[in-house]
């Protein structure tokens, strides 16, 4: 990769499971990776910024940061979320609101924050992770997959807005993964969800990371507003 | 109107719209003379608003606005 330019990429949620795994793959290709985090500190090797992605001040002080210390963010990857699971009859409202908060207002306060940069250089990435329920539906998670569903729709008003600007915005949509979010559902749920996955497995966090960083790179700068499934084939037809 | 203020509103449309400063006249439309679409126009109020120091500015505010002169005086009036 000698030759290739070092971009700067910022992850929200990367110091572990797919985010992590996305620094790690831009970290390969020899960008600049900054990496936002809530609790655990990512590894040593990766610009880390403690970010509460619902706190607009907070979301401001770490692009600030980055910008600082590598410049203009030229990739965005949205990825930080929260999942707060259970049926609607239990759900609270504040269930509901805290992970739509997270979820999506989280990515339109990062995107806004980043594409203000990427409009005036006239070029950018950026990527939404959402999820497989977002369009397939889940029992039990009507706040996660509302959320999910929720970036498609902004991603794809941004893919139109931006697109004079040569700013990409698109959607990777994992399927089951193992990550520490979905070692929380238990052995049980993790075998039926895998029963219905053509793949017949969950994917590992790499295997979304790298259909990221194709969507960050050279030969996907014609693909906008696309909803990327990554997801053994469970979602098919949405 | 002051020629300073109007200085720097040319400055700052010079570098944002990425039009010659000798263009930026008080009768100039910004569609049809400067050549810039709605994106255009809100990063220019945004970097208007950064050069005076002014709040945001509301978008049914500036959405009206034609002509640099509109512009202008709009500013002048929120300084």
């Amino acid at each position: 990769m000698g030759c290739r330019v070092s971009r700067v990429v910022l992850i929200t949620g990367g110091s572990r499971g797919i985010g992590l795994a996305c620094a790690r793959r831009f970290a390969d290709l020899g960008d600049r990776v900054a990496v936002t985090y809530n609790s655990s500190p990512p590894p040593a090797e990766f610009f880390g910024v403690k970010c509460d992605v619902t706190k607009t001040d907070e979301v401001e002080a770490a692009f600030a940061a980055v910008e600082e210390h590598f410049g203009p963010v030229e990739i965005l990857v949205s990825n930080a979320g929260i999942t707060k699971d259970t049926l609607l009859l239990r759900m609270s409202e504040d269930d509901f609101s805290r992970v739509v908060d997270a979820n999506l207002t989280a990515a339109f306060r990062v995107v806004k924050r980043a594409t203000a940069k990427m409009m005036k250089a006239r070029q950018g990435r950026v990527i939404l992770l959402s999820s497989v329920v977002g369009l397939l539906g889940s029992a039990g998670q009507a706040n996660y997959a509302a959320s999910k569903a929720g970036l498609v729709g902004f991603a794809r008003s941004l893919a139109r807005e931006l697109g004079s600007r040569n700013i990409t915005v698109n959607v990777v949509a994992p399927g089951p993964v193992a990550t520490d979010m979905t070692a929380a559902l238990g052995d049980e749920r993790m075998k039926e969800l895998t029963d219905a996955v053509p793949l017949q497995r969950v994917a590992n966090a790499e295997e979304i990371a790298g259909v990221v960083a194709f969507l960050a790179g050279p030969d996907a700068a014609y693909i906008t507003g696309a909803v990327i499934p990554v997801d053994g084939g469970l979602g098919m037809g949405h | 109107m002051s020629q300073e203020n109007f200085d720097r509103f040319v400055k700052v449309a010079s570098a944002t719209l990425g039009v010659e400063s000798d263009k930026v006249v008080r009768e100039a439309r910004f569609k049809e003379d400067l050549e810039c679409d709605s994106l255009d126009m809100v990063t220019f109020v945004m970097d208007l608003e950064e050069e005076f120091g002014l709040s945001e500015i509301p978008t049914e505010e500036y959405e009206k606005l034609s002509t640099v002169g509109e512009a202008f005086d709009l500013i002048m009036a929120k300084l």
